[in-house]
């Protein structure tokens, strides 16, 4: 039999916690693996959904802000410029609003079984990851398309993925604990996608903002990410703008560490409050 | 030997909101309640802080102690409310109590609801792995139980089939199959029983039965006292939050459950209260069910107890005609049969004489199934006129059965059907 001993007690951190977590570590496939089955099941392309969105959303785009707002594109194919900006931000928004509800749907499942809560929303953020990976083939393409050759940046793209997962962690984290508790943030979910895609260069250079503004536009985590982004795949011209990245870079680490803290501090009345 | 789950002082608190409906709040009532409660401090700057009525404590548990030990058997019962999910979300990690302090020792395995976790998309296979996974299991172990899982549900077939396509029988008998493979050494199950057939339950017992014979602690919580009489070695009974008996006599802390819940109301006797249902012949007196003795019996009974249906009355003018006795119904107003004195070959009729009577006539023990039966006073003089006619108001009692339904380790819960005898069989030669 086994001996460790387990104390339930009001507020107290369990010990265990961490290594509970890397117990359940099949678990966050398995939801991500189930999630995934599931979302294309009953549909006719399935997949191919993965890549016809993000390439329209591509299309569009191009054709405002290039094609019509004739906006300057860094000396690279508009569509890679626009596309080296969608897989970040495509890949924070569904992370986003997939963790935010991912509570809320598994409510059966908190109410009736004990493992980490964090499982929940991390998998909701990896389902998102792998529609990322998929959605990357597109820009292969592109790529391929206009003869399009990245330089030695392209390297340090894992990095800068690593700090977009940071940030829709974070992100995802928050939203998913606060859901919880005040549904109201099922309204705002919504708006902050809908919103955080005209204040994140996106569809344009963030190099097309006025100097003075740089560091205040950076308060917005995602400009620091797409930024990055934008320097890994582009190369030459492309340039980062230091102070403006290191402030998204503190803030999406702010996010994440409050987000988990906030996370563990609420996920025992989960199961009261759902 | 320490015990395997040590509860000290245990207590659990819940708000409860009166005028939602819902249980989560809205940012906008936090808002809303913070500003008043702010201007209320300052307006009131020294004044004590006004108790919010719209919230109200209730004490799911309130300060519980108890210790239990490796391999035993522990039944769970007590009213809807009690406490008793309560204190297996509490041990199960699934939520965390306000007071006090639980120490356990190795793994928990809850059994809080069959099928947590399924989903009516994906196939009985996987499922079987996302539920594992869900319940603690790894990969590795759901592989090598996989096949004596699919076994015991009897899902072979259909086992690259949605579960959305599947029958609730054998979905039920699916998501019981993984749970039942957990192994772990503390089980925790909680009404898993009233779901499925009757087949089925059996099968699910006979598990618990063999996972608690293998040394394994189970905790067991069901409002069926058949299975909870028959499986169980001790049995705790928690009455709003607090423990009233715990005790390893289990029929007893069962009978006290039983009783404590329709006490104060003897549904097992009718009294007159003076000069009701006077008639020239004879005036009921009192109508109850009662031992061999003439002891009155409080309801409910154990179906393996003899019981008799008593009538004390005061006979005023005899008449070979007066036919006395009663009628029995289902709870849904079927009736069963009529019965009267004078329904054997006329030799064998009870005497009746003038003054204070006693008449009475035996229900074998193991004739109705568990449940709830009213018995209504039947009379009249026979061909001529009602004296109490049946489905009129005439007195009446409820009889209720429950438990002592058979010997027999196959027979622990209700069987569908009014009758219940335990018949005997024999091979023929």
């Amino acid at each position: 039999m086994r001996t460790d001993e387990l104390i339930i007690e009001a507020g107290r951190a369990e010990r265990h916690y961490w290594k509970d977590l890397w117990r359940y570590r099949e678990l966050f496939y398995f939801l991500a693996w189930r999630d995934i089955l599931v979302r294309y099941k009953q549909t006719v392309i399935g997949l191919a959904w993965a890549l016809i969105r993000p390439f329209v959303t591509m299309v569009v785009f191009v054709v405002v802000f290039s094609k019509l707002a004739k906006l300057p594109s860094e000396g690279v194919p508009y569509p890679i410029l626009v596309f080296a900006a969608l897989l970040p931000w495509q890949f924070f928004s569904s992370a986003f609003s997939g963790a935010g509800d991912s509570l809320i749907s598994n409510a059966g499942m908190i109410s009736k079984v004990y493992f980490p809560r964090l499982v929940i929303p991390t998998s909701a953020v990896i389902v998102s990851f792998v529609d990322f990976l998929i959605s990357g083939i597109i820009l292969v393409g592109l790529m391929l398309w206009y003869g399009f050759a990245p330089d030695w940046r392209i390297v340090t793209l894992p990095l800068f993925i690593i700090i977009a997962f940071a940030a829709a962690m974070g992100a995802g984290l928050w939203i998913a604990a606060l859901n919880v508790k005040f549904r109201d943030f099922r309204y705002i979910i919504p708006f902050v996608v809908q919103f955080g895609l005209y204040v994140s260069p996106v569809g344009f250079s963030s190099a097309i903002i006025p100097e003075q503004w740089r560091l205040l536009y950076s308060l917005n985590p995602m400009v620091g990410v797409i930024d990055g982004f934008r320097w890994a795949i582009l190369g030459g011209n492309s340039q980062l703008y230091l102070p403006g990245f290191l402030l998204s870079l503190f803030l999406v680490l702010v996010i994440l560490v409050t987000g988990i803290v906030y996370f563990r501090k609420t996920e025992k009345t989960f199961a009261d409050v759902i | 030997m320490s015990p395997v789950i040590a509860v000290e002082n245990l207590s659990k608190k819940y708000v409860i909101g009166h005028q939602k409906q819902e249980r989560y709040t809205a940012l906008r009532d936090v808002l809303a309640n913070g500003a008043k409660r702010f201007t209320y401090k300052l307006i009131h700057h020294f004044a004590a802080p006004e108790n919010d009525p719209t919230h109200e404590e209730f004490w799911a548990l309130k300060d519980i102690s108890f210790d239990i030990q490796q391999g035993d058997r522990v039944g769970i019962i007590g009213r809807n409310g009690a406490g008793k999910s309560t204190l297996l979300k509490i041990l199960s990690r699934i939520t965390e109590p306000t007071t006090g302090k639980v120490k356990i020792k190795g793994r928990v395995a809850s059994l809080l609801e069959v099928g947590t976790g399924f989903h009516p998309e994906l196939t009985g296979r996987e499922n079987i792995f996302l539920n594992g996974a869900i319940l603690g299991m790894s990969n590795a172990e759901i592989r090598k139980k996989f096949d004596e899982m699919v076994a015991f549900a009897e899902v072979e077939k259909f086992l690259d089939t949605p579960v959305k396509r599947y029958s609730s029988g054998m979905y039920v008998r699916l998501a019981f199959a993984v749970a039942a493979h957990l192994e772990p050494e503390i089980l925790v199950v909680d009404e898993v029983l009233a779901v499925g057939d009757a087949e089925f339950q059996k099968k699910c017992l006979g598990k618990m039965s063999e996972v608690g014979s293998e040394g394994r602690t189970v905790l067991f919580v069901s409002h069926n006292m058949n299975a909870i009489e028959q499986l169980c070695k001790a049995a705790m009974l928690l009455d709003r939050g607090e423990i009233r008996h715990f005790s390893a006599d289990v029929r007893e802390v069962v009978k006290e459950y039983l009783f404590g819940t329709h006490g104060g109301r003897t549904v097992g006797h009718w009294l007159n209260s003076g000069g009701e249902f006077s008639n020239p012949w004879f005036k009921p007196l009192k109508f109850q069910i009662t031992d061999e003795q003439g002891n009155g019996i409080v309801m409910p009974v154990r179906n393996d107890q003899e019981i008799w249906v008593t009538l004390e009355a005061e006979i005023t003018e005899l008449d070979p005609a007066l036919t006395i006795g009663y009628a029995i119904y289902t709870d849904d107003g079927t009736p069963l049969y009529w019965s009267y004195q004078t329904d054997e070959a006329e030799h064998k009729w009870p005497r009746l004489e003038k003054g204070t009577c006693t008449l009475r006539s035996k229900i074998p023990s193991r004739l109705f199934n568990e449940g709830d039966y009213r018995l209504e006073l039947l009379g009249g003089l026979h061909y001529r006129e009602w004296l109490f006619e049946p489905g009129k108001s005439v007195p009446s009692i409820t009889l209720q059965i429950r438990g002592g339904l058979s010997d027999s380790p196959y027979w622990m819960v209700r069987r569908p059907g009014i009758l219940a005898p335990a018949l005997g069989w024999e091979v023929a030669r």
